[in-house]
């Protein structure tokens, strides 16, 4: 569609995939207008501290933003908080907004993410104080209802990763926390057994309660607080309920527009949706990782910035392909959890532990002699090693890995 | 109240003041071309290396162990190399001189 003016490209979307390719944009030397929008009425923050620092951090200080608030109008971004995307008119190259205004694109960029899955759960609508946690109202929510005079138990329903790091952080505000579990150990979907054993004992020595092989079947909503009940008849009063059992991707807006979707939106190296004018990033994303040579749709900052600096360069024009390794962390007391590949597929696991005090561990994952993926606790070093041995796919040697009193560097894994 | 001065890949000098929180809140804040911070400040992403000028170590201080090792995913680390968001602003490193890296 040709117009007088300069071109748009219009981000729906205001996190870090959405920010990222903003401001990356410009660095990519886009001269026309860049229109970002996002429903959360909050200058766009830092999404992954809200299950940790922002928990417990002081008052007032509940997110952490992205970028500075002014930043946006030194870079010329058009930043609309507060209003969503209704619909995309491809025949017209605009979308629409909640607020009845039509936008018009040149590129459209679809950041929109995922939003927590919240079961239908009997009685969920009459109760109170629940919670998933994904926004910065979600934490302020939380603190606010933890903060009255009433009691302090929580239930966090779901062991994954958001449900165990809001099990820690709650902890530390002095909560009694108790993490119902549906499967037979947490993490179950993301992790191996040894890890899941580590981080179940972790809660434990710190007084959270891990319950593993519990369904919750519904709410009973009395005066004060809640009562959560499981399959198995077991109940568990609750003053604030922490919903961590998964997430939708918002694949809507794709699929209205023709779109293809399948696990999320499709994409190729470069970005780009099945329309060439429409791009998508971040966790909304299915996407070949040429690595793994696998589809793949990644919940992660590394592919939500990774994501949006390759689309931001396709829009101008140049080559661009994604092909990065994913990297993870999670925090959680103490211990820091840092991965980096994709583990699936895997055939063989070593266990290298470090001598010295605390938990100090990684865990190489194998299929054949190719390296897949590290899950390394307390222990940078064996995270940044992995990702060089991913990147170089140079074989290591397995028994020197495993045996911890040879040091761990790189010309000692060699083979 | 510190005053920091960044140098970034450009050339361009910036010095800033400021009294909390971690330098690279104080990039950030500043707009400073270069330094991301894209975890957040938890030293999980190495996008906020900078190189401390020389003078400036006793001030800073060296970087912790998982900051070494971090770095160590950086080509253009070196002894002087720091992930900023593991430096606290503060009276202490008032004049400080950091050149964001490549």
């Amino acid at each position: 569609m040709p117009h007088d003016e300069a071109p748009t490209c219009l981000i729906v979307g205001a996190s870090h995939a959405g920010v990222g390719c903003a401001f990356e944009l410009r660095r990519q030397g886009w001269t026309g207008r860049i229109v970002l929008i996002d429903r959360d009425p909050h200058l766009p923050y830092h999404r992954p501290p809200l299950s940790k620092t922002c928990l417990t951090a002081e008052a007032g200080s509940d997110h952490s933003p992205l970028r500075a608030a002014d930043s946006y109008a030194k870079d010329a971004i058009d930043l609309r908080l507060g209003v969503s995307v209704t619909s995309v008119d491809r025949e017209r190259s605009l979308v629409l907004l909640d607020n009845g205004e039509n936008l018009p694109y040149d590129k459209l960029v679809l950041a929109t993410g995922a939003r927590p899955l919240i079961p239908p759960f009997p009685g969920l609508d009459a109760a109170r104080h629940v919670f998933p946690l994904r926004t910065a109202a979600d934490v302020a929510g939380i603190r606010a209802a933890l903060s009255e005079d009433h009691g302090k138990r929580v239930v966090v329903i779901g062991g994954g990763y958001i449900g165990l790091e809001t099990a820690a952080s709650l902890r530390k505000l002095g909560a009694e926390v108790t993490v119902l579990e549906r499967e037979e150990r947490i993490l179950a979907r993301v992790t191996t057994p040894t890890m899941s054993a580590f981080f179940a004992q972790l809660h434990a020595d710190h007084g959270v309660k891990i319950l593993t092989g519990k369904t919750v079947s519904g709410f009973r909503t009395g005066d004060t607080h809640s009562i959560v009940h499981c399959a198995d008849g077991d109940e568990f009063a609750a003053d604030v309920v922490v919903i961590g059992v998964g997430i939708r991707v918002n694949v809507e807006l794709a699929r209205q527009a023709g779109l293809e979707v399948s696990d999320g939106i499709c994409v190729d190296a470069s970005a780009r949706t099945s329309d060439e004018n429409i791009y998508a990033i971040g966790d909304c994303t299915y996407h070949h990782n040429p690595r793994y040579d696998r589809f793949v749709r990644l919940e992660s900052v590394q592919n939500a910035t990774d994501q949006g600096r390759v689309a931001a360069a396709a829009i101008v024009g140049k080559e661009a392909v994604y092909d990065a390794i994913p990297w993870f962390w999670s925090d959680q007391y103490d211990v820091k959890l840092q991965i980096v590949g994709l583990s699936a597929g895997y055939d063989r696991a070593v266990l290298r532990e470090e001598a010295g005090q605390g938990p100090k561990f990684s865990i190489w994952y194998f299929a054949g002699d190719t390296l897949l993926a590290v899950d390394a606790v307390n222990n940078a070093k064996a995270y940044v090693i992995g990702t060089k041995f991913i990147q170089s796919g140079a074989p290591i040697n397995r028994e020197k890995l495993a045996d911890s009193t040879v040091p761990l560097r790189p010309a000692n894994l060699m083979r | 109240m510190a005053n920091i001065t960044f140098i970034t890949t450009d050339g361009a000098s910036t010095t800033v003041s400021g009294n909390s929180g971690s330098v690279m809140e104080l990039a950030r804040d500043h707009n400073i071309e270069g330094i991301l911070g894209n975890c957040g400040g938890v030293c999980s992403c190495a996008t906020c290396h900078v190189h401390v000028a020389p003078d400036d170590m006793r001030k800073t201080g060296e970087a912790s162990e998982i900051e070494r090792d971090m770095l160590e995913l950086d080509d253009n680390a070196d002894e002087y190399s720091r992930l900023c968001c593991q430096i606290v602003v503060s009276d202490a490193i008032d004049g400080v001189v950091f050149r964001v890296a490549e």
